[in-house]
């Protein structure tokens, strides 16, 4: 094995951004068979250190490919494409106008404790997910050249997943 | 993490909460995001004839650092004309609010709304001109 190896090639999966989950389980396993450190307790201190190594590698590597989000920036980086995840601040204005209405939306829900109305709002905002997941999956295909395009869906998802987050919390709280 | 008593002051009575009429003349809008976060922030500057920012409003969905940049800088445009509301720079706004590194991009989202919003401003009175 080959620390310099992309994730990708690391686990014998073609470069994609829709990935069979199955097989990335399987190599996964395979992967942290071969370098979990216990297997190496009889080894010199050396030898240990670098299984350790790996077996933090081939983690990092599997909870990347797993997320749909993780693994479209880190698509994204193998281009050389920076997603301006924290410096591009200018999204299109309609965009950012939806997703104050999502907050404010979430916001009256939550103080209302209207909580079939936040389970409407996640429902509504993992299809929108889904959608941008087939975006991305023809944005990041093998011989696309320009990451713009991606890098802005990706960017939109960081916002996505915030709404997520803060839909969860609310009903969490609406449940105590 | 501890906010400094500057941001908790901002964050418990921010300045200049909430939105300008839509029809409501010399209205300029920015609008901006941080993906990294997920904050949102609109603000709006209100300009008299003489091109100075007289009034300005802000609604942010964000941390409390977020919310103190924004009410901050509310403040801070007031009395100013556009060139000089562009000079604020977010190195001033964190440093007034002693902002810790990992919040140093919401006083960066503050000044992309300000700039943004002059923007929007001088387009619609482009589009008037015209």
């Amino acid at each position: 094995m080959d620390l310099q190896q992309d994730y990708f090639s690391l686990f014998g999966l073609p470069q994609g951004f829709d990935i069979d989950k199955d097989r990335l389980e399987q190599a996964y396993r395979d992967c942290q068979a071969q370098v979990h450190p216990d297997r190496h307790a009889h080894r010199s201190d050396a030898e240990k250190r670098v299984s350790m190594q790996w077996a933090t590698h081939v983690n990092e590597a599997y909870r990347t490919l797993r997320k749909p989000l993780l693994r479209a920036r880190y698509m994204l980086s193998l281009r050389g494409v920076d997603a301006g995840i924290e410096t591009n601040t200018a999204m299109a204005p309609a965009f950012l106008m939806e997703q104050m209405e999502w907050r404010e939306g979430v916001e009256e829900a939550r103080e209302g404790g209207d909580v079939s109305d936040l389970e409407h709002m996640r429902q509504r905002l993992d299809l929108h997910e889904r959608e941008l997941h087939q975006n991305l999956s023809g944005q990041l295909a093998e011989g696309v050249t320009d990451g713009e395009l991606a890098a802005d869906t990706v960017r939109r998802l960081m916002f996505i997943e915030k709404l997520q987050i803060e839909i969860d919390d609310a009903l969490e709280a609406l449940e105590d | 993490m501890a906010y400094s008593e500057k941001v908790l002051d901002h964050y418990e009575n921010p300045r200049n909460v909430g939105a300008f009429g839509k029809d409501e003349a010399g209205v300029g809008t920015g609008m901006v995001g941080a993906p990294a976060c997920g904050d949102v922030m609109k603000l709006q500057i209100k300009v008299n004839g003489q091109g100075v920012i007289e009034d300005a409003k802000f609604k942010t969905y964000g941390c409390g650092s977020a919310i103190a940049s924004s009410s901050l800088v509310t403040e801070w445009v007031k009395g100013k004309s556009l060139d000089e509301a562009l000079d604020i720079k977010n190195t001033a706004i964190a440093e007034e609010l002693a902002l810790p590194p990992v919040k140093i991009h919401c006083s960066i989202l503050a000044e992309d709304a300000i700039k943004a919003a002059v923007a929007d401003y001088r387009k619609h009175q482009e589009a008037k001109g015209e």
